[in-house]
Parts: C-alpha cells; structure tokens; sequence
C-alpha cells in the first residue's frame, strides 16, 4: 500500500502480541471482514489477521470487481442477496467510500438451451428475492447500445437475463475500509506475517507458527486464497479443493458510457467498464490446477477474439494489463464455510471465482458463527460436513466465471 | 505451460489436451473405510509443487498419457 492510499485512510498498525482469542490467517476481504464484525458486533477485539504479503494483495486485489446475486442453487441466491444488501449501505457502515456503483448485469443467451437455462435462473432467483427478469434481444440492446445483436453473425442474441442490482465496486477500496474499521475497533493487523505452519495442543489447534515466532489462540480461521490446502494440511484437514488460476485483462481508458456488466455462458467471458474508463475482460478459469500468477497469450487471444464477437468496438483498444489470481475451486463450486472437525481450527474457503461478492455476508457469518459457537441459518448447508453427507450443493452453472 | 510431450504425437500445444485430474491415493492415517470413501470422491491433494497427472490428448490420438507437472511454475518436469 502507497503512501498517497495511507493518508485517504486511518490505519493503525500495532505491534504483535504473543497471544489473541481469534486468529485469522489471510487479510483480504474475508478476513478483514470477519475481524471488523467480530469486534463491531460481538465484542471480541482481542483479534489478530496475518497477512503474508500487504492486505488485499492477494485475490482481493485480482478480483473483477463484480456484485451479484443471480445463482442458480437457493442457499446462494439468498446468500449472496444478503451479501448484496450489506454492500449496499457498506459506505454507510464503515463511513468509508468504496466507489459502490449499481449497474445491472445482462446474460447473454445465444441458442434455445440457454434461453431455457436463464428462464430458470429468472424463476429461482425471484422465488428467493433476488429480481431478475428475462429481457429481448431489443431490450438488450437498449441496455447495452454497443452490443452486437448478431454477435459478429457467429452468436446471436436470442435474449439474455438481466439482474438490475448487480454492481461494481473498488476491490482495493473494499480491503481498505475493512481494514480500517476492524482497526478503529482494536484489531491487529499483522503484514508480511507468513504462517508457516499450526500450533496442536494434542489434535486441537492452539495456534498459529508464523515467519516471526508463534502466535497462540483461541480460535484460528483460514480466510486465505489460493492455499488454503497447504494451510489445512498443517491440521490434518482434507479439503475438496483445487487451486486454478482465472486470469484478466484491461484495457486503454474508453470515454464513459458502457454501463452495465455483459456477461455471456456460452463463450465464458465477461466485460464491464471501470470508474477509470478501462474495459474489464475477464473469462473462465484455467483448465488445469496451478499455482502460478503467469498470464498466457492463448488467454487473451482467445477471450479477445470471443468479447469482440459481442462488441465490436473492443477492436479499436488497446491491451493495457493482463494478470492472473489464484482461486480455490471447491468440487461443487460453492463456498466452504465453518468447521473443520479439527477443534480450533475453522476454515473460510472455496470461494473461488466468487470471492469479492460474499466479502460483507461471508465475514459477518464467520464472526456470528465464531462468536457464538453456532452455525448460523444461512450458511449452515455451506460447512465441509456436505460432502461426506452426500449433500453438495452443485452451482457449476452460475459460479463458473465471475 | 504451453507445450505437452505426448508420447505417440510428440510436442504438441496444450490446447490439444484435456486435464484428467491427479493421481492420487487415499492417506494411510484414514482408516475408517467410510471415510476413506469419502476421501476418495471428494479431496483433492491439491499438491504445491511437483505432481503427477493424467491427461487426454483428446485433438491427437485421444489417448491418455502420465505426466509430471511443477504447480508452481506450471511446466512439465517430466
């Protein structure tokens, strides 16, 4: 974090103590989070978040952005609706602009499968209160004047869904106000803390091994991204997780004027503009498990050439930046939330292409289920116990890309 | 990575292949047999580093291969 960024904020960093109540390890969204309402609305400020790197360097910082509540599974839609609600009066709350903006997001549908697909998704996601409604290829248009209705004569428009209170905000702004608010409330934040491994206390997890000497606890929560496993391996925990990387790009300032998110299933890609005028690009996750941040050139040639199907006046652009984040895919594409069976040990995990929409409602879950030793309501079908109770909650469909 | 050696077509681009997983076995320190099920559907090993992996060369002679496979860098060690 810059100095410039330093002054717009009051953050106060604090020295480390040996011991706090709750450890969390990660300080990205989730976790800064997770801290500002465990000491907001529960009291419990005698916490700690490590972070390996600089808060919100990791997926919180790689993330597109993107605000939605349009899944296809109810435990999500209304998860993710509650998610929503809380961004909503998340400057409010924090006192902290976070450049919220309200745009709308349009599927795109281009053959009869998936007009069928997105009345579905119409229907189920009104059913559990998030509004989304099934517009024409006209009406589209009128939403979105730049879109190729013809889809370059290769993907026509057939009709799309659209979810008028998807939104964009400022990942890095987001982290910051977290960030800030947990410190206003007593909450350490620890940077370029690596954990190196976990404390046991026979197979209760006491605390956390760091790069600066041991850290106990009362509670450690995994809010990490991108290595949770080589995290949970440390308590012995199995998790159905694989690490892919989802890679982006940006490109040059256009004049203002795209304004809502054009989001496309059959050709896996995504756009939306940025307050500085950039056209975000983003598309599905790499095929095959990896920890590296490298970006390919197969990536962009590819997406490239599918969004200027759809808008062809990306064809005029230039490629500023392209980069690569590094998400946690659980097997059923939903998050992972609570318990581990590992006493001690808690994980926030799975959030995989997801993550930046769930930060408000995945924090304030943890800190309640922390704070009172309970799962609450909505999340209670998210915790590991699903897989081996045979009760996973597959939403390949709508959590594949953004 | 970019390049796969496939054993029957040479070096081919990675586009031309499928990924078919890891290989993996269950961890011996599980030994209830129901939880070794469980394991076995669903965890991943999710390895940081060196792994070995099955991939189909599904636009060449659409058979499997074995590789070997650095996560970190995401090249082929072997």
């Amino acid at each position: 974090m810059n100095e410039f960024v330093e002054r717009q904020l009051t953050l106060q960093w604090h020295e480390p103590k040996k011991s706090y109540d709750v450890v969390i390890i990660g300080g990205g969204g989730h976790g800064l989070a997770t801290a500002y309402y465990l000491a907001a609305r529960h009291g419990i400020k005698n916490v700690a978040v490590l972070e390996a790197g600089y808060i919100g360097s990791g997926n919180s910082g790689r993330n597109t952005t993107i605000i939605r509540a349009n899944y296809g599974i109810p435990e999500a839609i209304r998860f993710y609706q509650h998610s929503l609600d809380l961004y909503q009066t998340l400057e409010d709350e924090l006192s902290c602009w976070v450049m919220y903006s309200t745009k709308g997001i349009i599927w795109l549908a281009h053959t009869e499968t998936q007009m069928r697909a997105e009345r579905a998704r119409c229907l189920l996601n009104v059913a559990c209160g998030a509004e989304t409604v099934m517009v024409t290829p006209q009406e589209a248009k009128e939403l979105c004047p730049q879109l190729d209705l013809s889809g370059g004569g290769r993907y026509p428009v057939m009709g799309a869904s659209y979810h008028p209170a998807a939104a964009t905000a400022r990942h890095d702004r987001v982290v910051w106000a977290y960030a800030q608010g947990a410190m206003r409330h007593g909450v350490h934040v620890l940077q370029h803390r690596t954990v190196t491994g976990l404390l046991r206390d026979g197979v209760r997890v006491s605390g956390v091994e760091t790069s600066a000497g041991p850290i106990s606890a009362g509670v450690v929560l995994s809010a990490v991204g991108g290595n949770v496993s080589t995290i949970a391996a440390h308590a012995d925990v199995r998790l159905p997780i694989r690490t892919h990387p989802l890679q982006a790009f940006v490109t040059n300032a256009h004049e203002q004027g795209f304004g809502p998110i054009l989001s496309d299933t059959e050709l896996l890609c995504y756009v939306s503009q940025s307050a500085r005028g950039e056209m975000v690009i983003g598309a599905e996750y790499d095929p095959q498990p990896s920890y590296s941040l490298r970006s390919s050139f197969n990536f962009l040639q590819s997406c490239a050439s599918k969004v200027t199907h759809l808008l062809p006046f990306l064809r005029d652009l230039r490629i500023l930046r392209q980069w690569a984040g590094i998400c946690d895919i659980s097997a059923d594409f939903s998050p992972i939330m609570g318990a581990t069976g590992v006493d001690g040990f808690l994980v926030t995990t799975g959030w995989g292409t997801w993550g930046f929409k769930a930060i408000p409602a995945g924090g304030e879950q943890m800190a309640e289920l922390i704070a009172t030793g309970r799962t609450p309501e909505l999340v209670e079908r998210f915790g590991l116990d699903r897989f081996a109770a045979d009760r996973a909650m597959a939403d390949q469909g709508s959590a594949g890309t953004h | 990575m970019l390049w796969i050696t496939c054993p029957r077509c040479g070096r081919r681009p990675v586009e031309e292949f499928g990924f078919g997983g890891e290989l993996r076995g269950v961890p011996e320190r599980i030994t209830d047999p129901a939880e070794r099920d469980v394991d076995y559907a669903w965890m991943y090993d999710n390895v940081h580093g060196i792994t070995s992996e099955r991939w189909f060369h599904r636009a060449g002679c659409r058979r499997w291969l074995t590789l070997s496979r650095d996560t970190v860098t995401d090249t082929v060690t072997g």
